[in-house]
Formats: C-alpha cells, structure tokens, sequence
C-alpha cells in the first residue's frame, strides 16, 4: 500500500508539474462554457424573408403584418415581383419567399382555395425545414383564420362566428426554450470524456513512448496498481472540472438544478470511471501518443458529439445508427445529466441509464486492466 | 533544395511506416463521412406523444386522428388525466402531451369556442418550436375543416362542403430534396482537412522535440527555413490527399453533387491547409510534450469546429458570435465548399471567405514560422 501511495504522489506531482497542462485542463472547461453556452444556437430565427403581394390589399396586409410581428422572421422588403424575390433568394439577401396570388381577395370572396407559395433556400434541409414549418404556421394562422372568419358567418343569417380552437402551449423543463438548457449538460460529457479518457490514454501512451513504462513494470507495484495510480490525479481534476461546470451553469447560465445534487455527483464519478476505463483501454493498444490521441478522437470524441444526443436530438437518426448509440456511455449519462438537471429525475427514475452505464464501467475496468500488458512486447 | 528533398523523404517514411496513423488518415474519413452525414439531422420525424382524453367526443377523437394522420406525431399512449401524461414526458417516453378538456366538443358547437393544452419537452427548444409550428399549422387547418362540417349540419346552410381551403406550395432551392448528405459531406470533409493538417502536424514537431531527435536535426547545417519546410509540406501534402479521397467517397459512395470547378476546391484547400498546418507549427513550439500540444490542438479544434457554423447555422449565433467567427478558418473553409460544391459558385462570389482565408494564413504562418527556434530556452 505504501509503495501504492508513493506511485499515486508521483503521479500527482507529474501533474500538478506541469503547469501549462493543468491550465488548459482547468481553464478549458470555463473557455468552452462561455464560449459555446452562449455561442452555440440551434434555433432559427431573425429569417430574412420577402413577401411578394402583387395585389395588396387586406388579407396580404395581414399577412405582412404578421411577419412583423413575429420575431422569428424579419421583412427584408415586399414586393410585387417574383423575378425580384427569386434574385434576392439568389444573391443571398433573403432566406425565405411567402408569395400571394394576384387574386387572393378575389379567391377567398369566392371560397375557392387560396393559392400561395413557399420558396425557402434549402441548401441547409435542418434551417430549411425549420423556416417552412415556422411559414406555414404563419400563413395558416393569419389568411387561414380570416379566411374563415369571411366565409362562415357572412350570409348565413345565424350569425355563428368560425370555430376557433385557442391553443395553450405550455414548454416543459425550459420555458424560455434557452439552448444552453440543451448544450451545457452535453458539454459536462464532452468536457469529461475528454479530461478523463484522452488524458489517460495519452500519459500512458507516453510512459511506454518514452520508456519509462518498463521501470514501472519491474518495478513491485502490480499492474492494477499502476492503472489505478496513473488515473487517480485525473480522477480528482475531472471532479473538480464537474464542480466548477455546474457553479457556472447555474450563476452565469441560469440553468435550474431541480435534481438532487449528491446524485448528480455520484453519477459524475460513474461516468468519470467509465471514461478513465476507455482511457487505459485505448491506451494499451496504442504505442505512440499520437496514435493514441487519434484513436480516442475517433473512438470517443466523435461519438461524444454525435451520438449522445449533446447537438443532434437522437430520435431523428436513423435505426442503425440509435442502435450504435445504445453502446455510447455517454450517450446513457446525457440522459442522467439531463434529467436530474432540468427534470429534476430521482434514481428510482433513472435506474435504467445508471444500471447500463454502471454494467459498462464495470466491463470497461475488467477489460482494461486485462488488457494491460506486463511485458512490452 | 537537395537538403530540404531528404528532409522530406524521411517525414514521408516515418509516416508512411506508422500504420495506425496511415489508418487514420484513410478510415477515419469514411466512418466520420457515413456516421455524420446521417446523424447531424435536427428533423422533426414523427414525435411520439401522449393524449389526455377527456372529452370522448366525435370531434375530440376527430382532432387526435388529425395529429396521428399528419404523420408528424405518432400516438404512443392514451391516459385519463393530465398528470401521470406529464410524468411521461419528464421520463422522455413521449415529447408532447396532447390534453383535450372536458366539453371541447359541446363548446365548439354551441358557441364555437375550444381550447386544447400542449405540453411540449422543451429541454431542446429548437425541436419543440418546430413540433409547435407542426401542431399550430394541424389545428389551423382542423379549425377550417370543423367550421365548414359544423355549418354543413346545421338546417338550412348555404355552405357546401368543401369550403374555403388553403393550398400551399412549397419549393427548396438549391437542394430540392433537402438531402442531408449532400449539406453536411462538403463540411465534414473540411474538418477531416483540419485534423491531418492541424492535429498531425503539431504532435508530429513536439514528438521529436519530446524524444530528442529535434535535438539532432537542430545540430545538423539544415537552415530553419529548411526544417520547417521539411516538416510542414509533408502533413500540407497529407491534407490534400485525404481532401482527395474524401472527396472521392463523397463523389462515388454518397452521389454529392460538385456543381462547381475542383479546381477552385483544390486551390482553397492549399491554401486553408497552409493556415492549418501554420496552427499546428505554432502549437507545437508553445508546447513542451505531446500531452501538452493534443490538448491546445484538440481545445482550438473544437471550438473551431462548434463556431464554424458546420453542425449548428452560423446565422443563429449571436452577433459578437459571428463577428467572432470571422477569425476562424474552418468557417471560410466551410462556407466555401459548401457554396462551391452545392451551388456551383466560383471565385467572384466566395471572394469574401478567400479574403479572410488569406488574412488568416498572412497572421498566423508568419507568427508560427518566427516564433519557431532552433535553440531551446
């Protein structure tokens, strides 16, 4: 045991010596909170959007009023050409054309359909999308609306008004619908996997690079041992990143810890196991740092920002690929991380990521301290 | 010169000698292609939600069909009352609870009056705005087509069904059929660019400095300018072939469409590669181990990557956000080859992302190539 702690005090040493990496390990989590917490958007809105109203008159009023007054779309110019809208969608000036027919009034007098038309540029199909699902409500709610108001009651003597539904909508866990509600916990994984696993697998990956693995080797600690020693100063760094993340998603973030915070902590440390794991075990089967940094870059930073649903909602991927996820741990500690943060989930309902993240951190041990060969080549 | 070929001829073997990283370089591209290209979709596919009932009425029933038959939701569970719908949601099982009240039916016949409560997960509020426009737009038209069945019945209606409708046209410039493949490969390949260019290059400088043997070549005649040249065209050359073969998986395994000039891709990319591999010489004198130099690599990488508008719309960022980004490379890059590829533009209209490209690489290779010494502190 003593020989065990003395190892640990190198380690640590090793660590806290080199001061360059120790501020990038502890300044980097703060950077990219800020950074990215209040950077990264993934809503769409200020859409430059042209109306193009040949015929003016009170249902395209409306209309253009509407756009106006929403804050999701801002009226670049109305126009009565089409030719002029298209060469602005064109040149980039507008992202979004709502084009009216010339003979909406006359149409909607008549009761016969209403024709308008939606030209969006698509060359991103997420914004795109986004933008025509937004239009579309827009259009439906305004001419729609009136349409009906005209039709319904007009000549038929009872004087009934259209039937008119009032939707209240209610946003769950996020009233504001605030994106760093969404970033900051994927950014605890991110932030963790990369402290913890890709630190570890390159400071092993360096004592076999420089030689020094085969002192360690000979040396009376067992091969557990010097996986344990070599991830205990890691272990505390990404404990003290976890604190230092949260304090900042709550004071500068304002994101709600409606969960218990024990647990958050404990799932942290799970999850801190996990990636220190993955850590030694990319490790052993890289003989260079540099081939170690690519292969947890690959392994795990890749998957850490695609497959855990950190930017990109899982449910819209395909099968195959929800399938691969299943086999993220990080993926499984999103969910934690999420539900104890913003939903406020206790363990009796977060049983089941904890259960299959705790199953891989114990695979992930096992199979690395097997992995961890005693003999160098 | 005959210096500088010999300088060259051994980088290229040691690289050439590293399978693991020679892997990298031409597997790496292929797996981050199918796995991005797939999974960076924010669409809306049908969102399961959960309907509270109460009413039972035809109508009630009528409006639940809408939401299934829309295709945009998809009925998971039936429960008799708000609270155990919502205890759904907050387990994730289902993103929207649907709650029709008791006497909807009644209130809509008799004075035309209804209302509905949505609850929506709003934990990604970009996703909930969508399925929002989604459910405003269903109830639009269900308001409509209720007003037009309610009059039908009533004795005496001048109103025959059918009635006042709206029909919207929607077109997607530029990528009719909103393919995600063909929107996020151009930008995929640009980051794999910047991991030969910038990660290799960087661990590449500090590993012999870490071994030593940056110690020999320092002490041999070979002049600085020589050394640098020998250690940066290699990973320059490097860059462009993966560029090469990405673009070949891209052209072949994923039909993207490259509507403008490769030569002008090709030109950019030598050009953003130089910027890069600068990045990575600059990285490597700041830093004394490779531990060290992954770390700023990987720090730069990511928030390069997460501000370079590839996997969220640089438009959504705010605006010191954007006014930021116009210092990093992989923005221009990425707007380049997704203008140049997907729109076909050519050189007058990318101008701007040439200029900040070339003003990047004027700042940095510069400072690289002068901060670099060949006598250690």
């Amino acid at each position: 045991m003593r020989v065990f702690l003395g190892f640990v005090r190198k380690e640590v040493f090793h660590v806290l010596r080199d001061r360059r990496t120790l501020l990038v390990l502890i300044g980097l989590p703060v950077v990219w909170m800020c950074l990215f917490g209040f950077a990264l958007r993934n809503e769409v809105e200020h859409i430059a959007t042209v109306v193009v109203d040949p015929a003016p008159g009170p249902l395209s009023r409306r209309l253009t009023s509407a756009v106006d007054a929403s804050s999701r779309f801002e009226r670049v110019a109305s126009t009565a050409s089409m030719a002029r809208a298209e060469g602005m969608l064109q040149s980039g000036q507008a992202r979004l054309v709502i084009a009216l027919d010339q003979d909406l009034e006359a149409a909607a007098g008549r009761i016969e359909p209403l024709r308008y038309q939606i030209v969006v540029d698509g060359s991103d199909p997420n914004t795109a999308r986004t933008m025509v699902a937004y239009a579309r409500a827009l259009v439906e709610s305004t001419l729609g609306r009136s349409l009906a108001e005209r039709s319904s009651p007009g000549g038929i003597g009872a004087g009934m008004p259209a039937p008119r539904i009032d939707t209240r909508v209610h946003m769950a866990f996020n009233r504001e619908l605030d994106s760093a509600f969404l970033f900051v916990p994927g950014l605890i994984v991110l932030v963790l996997t990369l402290v913890s696993a890709l630190m570890t697998s390159v400071t092993l990956a360096r004592e076999k690079e420089l030689g020094t693995m085969e002192v360690l080797l000979v040396s009376p600690l067992r091969p557990f041992q010097i996986i344990a020693g070599k991830v205990v100063p890691y272990l505390g760094l990404s404990v003290l990143n976890v604190l230092v993340i949260l304090a900042l998603a709550k004071t500068v973030f304002g994101v709600p810890m409606r969960g218990s915070f024990a647990l958050l902590l404990a799932e942290c440390t799970l999850f801190i196991l996990c990636a220190l794991a993955l850590g030694v075990l990319v490790s052993a089967h890289a003989e260079t740092q540099q081939a170690a940094t690519t292969a947890s870059m690959a392994s795990l930073m890749f998957p850490t920002i695609l497959l855990t649903g950190f930017i990109f909602p899982l449910a819209s991927m395909p099968a195959i690929l929800q399938w691969i996820s299943l086999a993220v741990p990080g993926r499984w500690f999103l969910e934690i991380v999420r539900g104890i943060l913003l939903k406020g989930l206790s363990l009796g309902d977060l049983w089941r990521p904890t259960a299959v993240l705790a199953a891989m951190t114990t695979l992930l041990l096992i199979l690395s301290v097997r992995s961890f060969r005693v003999r160098l080549d | 010169m005959r210096t500088l070929l010999f300088l060259l001829e051994k980088e290229f073997r040691q690289i050439f000698r590293s399978r693991q990283i020679m892997a990298m370089i031409l597997v790496l591209p292929i797996l981050q292609l199918v796995v991005l290209a797939n999974a960076a979709t924010f669409e809306v596919k049908a969102a399961r939600f959960a309907l509270v009932d109460q009413d039972g009425s035809v109508i009630s029933r009528q409006l639940a069909e809408a939401f299934t038959a829309s295709g945009r939701f998809l009925l998971e569970t039936r429960e008799g009352a708000l609270e155990p719908a919502v205890e759904r949601l907050r387990r994730g099982e289902v993103r929207m609870v649907l709650e029709i009240p008791h006497g909807f039916a009644r209130g809509l016949e008799r004075d035309r009056r209804g209302s509905v409560l949505l609850v929506f997960d709003a934990i990604d509020g970009a996703t909930a705005g969508v399925m929002n426009a989604y459910a405003a737009t269903l109830l639009g038209q269900f308001e409509r087509e209720l007003g037009v069945d309610l009059e039908a019945r009533r004795p005496n209606s001048g109103l025959s069904p059918g009635g006042p409708t709206l029909l919207g046209e929607v077109s997607y410039w530029f990528n009719p059929e909103l393919s995600y493949p063909d929107y996020m490969v151009p930008g995929i390949l640009v980051e794999l660019v910047t991991m030969v260019g910038l990660l290799l290059s960087a661990l590449n400088i500090v590993r012999e400095k870490e071994l030593g043997t940056l110690e020999q070549l320092n002490v041999t005649p070979i002049t600085r300018a020589q050394l640098i040249a020998g250690k940066l065209l290699p990973f320059w050359a490097l860059g462009l072939v993966a560029l090469s073969f990405g673009l070949a998986v891209a052209r072949w395994l994923f039909h993207v469409p490259m509507r403008g000039s490769l030569g002008l891709v090709f030109a950019v990319a030598a050009l953003y590669l130089l910027v890069m591999v600068g990045f990575g010489l600059a990285i490597s004198s700041m830093s004394e181990t490779q531990q060290q130099a992954t770390f700023l690599a990987l720090f730069t990488l990511i928030v390069f990557i997460l501000l370079s508008g590839l996997f969220t719309p640089a438009e959504s960022m705010p605006r010191w956000a954007q006014q930021l980004t116009q210092a990093n490379p992989l923005y221009h890059f990425v707007a380049i080859m997704r203008q140049v590829l997907l729109l076909g533009a050519g050189l007058p209209a990318i101008r701007g992302h040439v200029v900040g490209l070339a003003a990047c690489a004027l700042v940095v290779l510069p400072l690289a190539v002068w901060r670099y010494r060949k006598v250690g502190a």
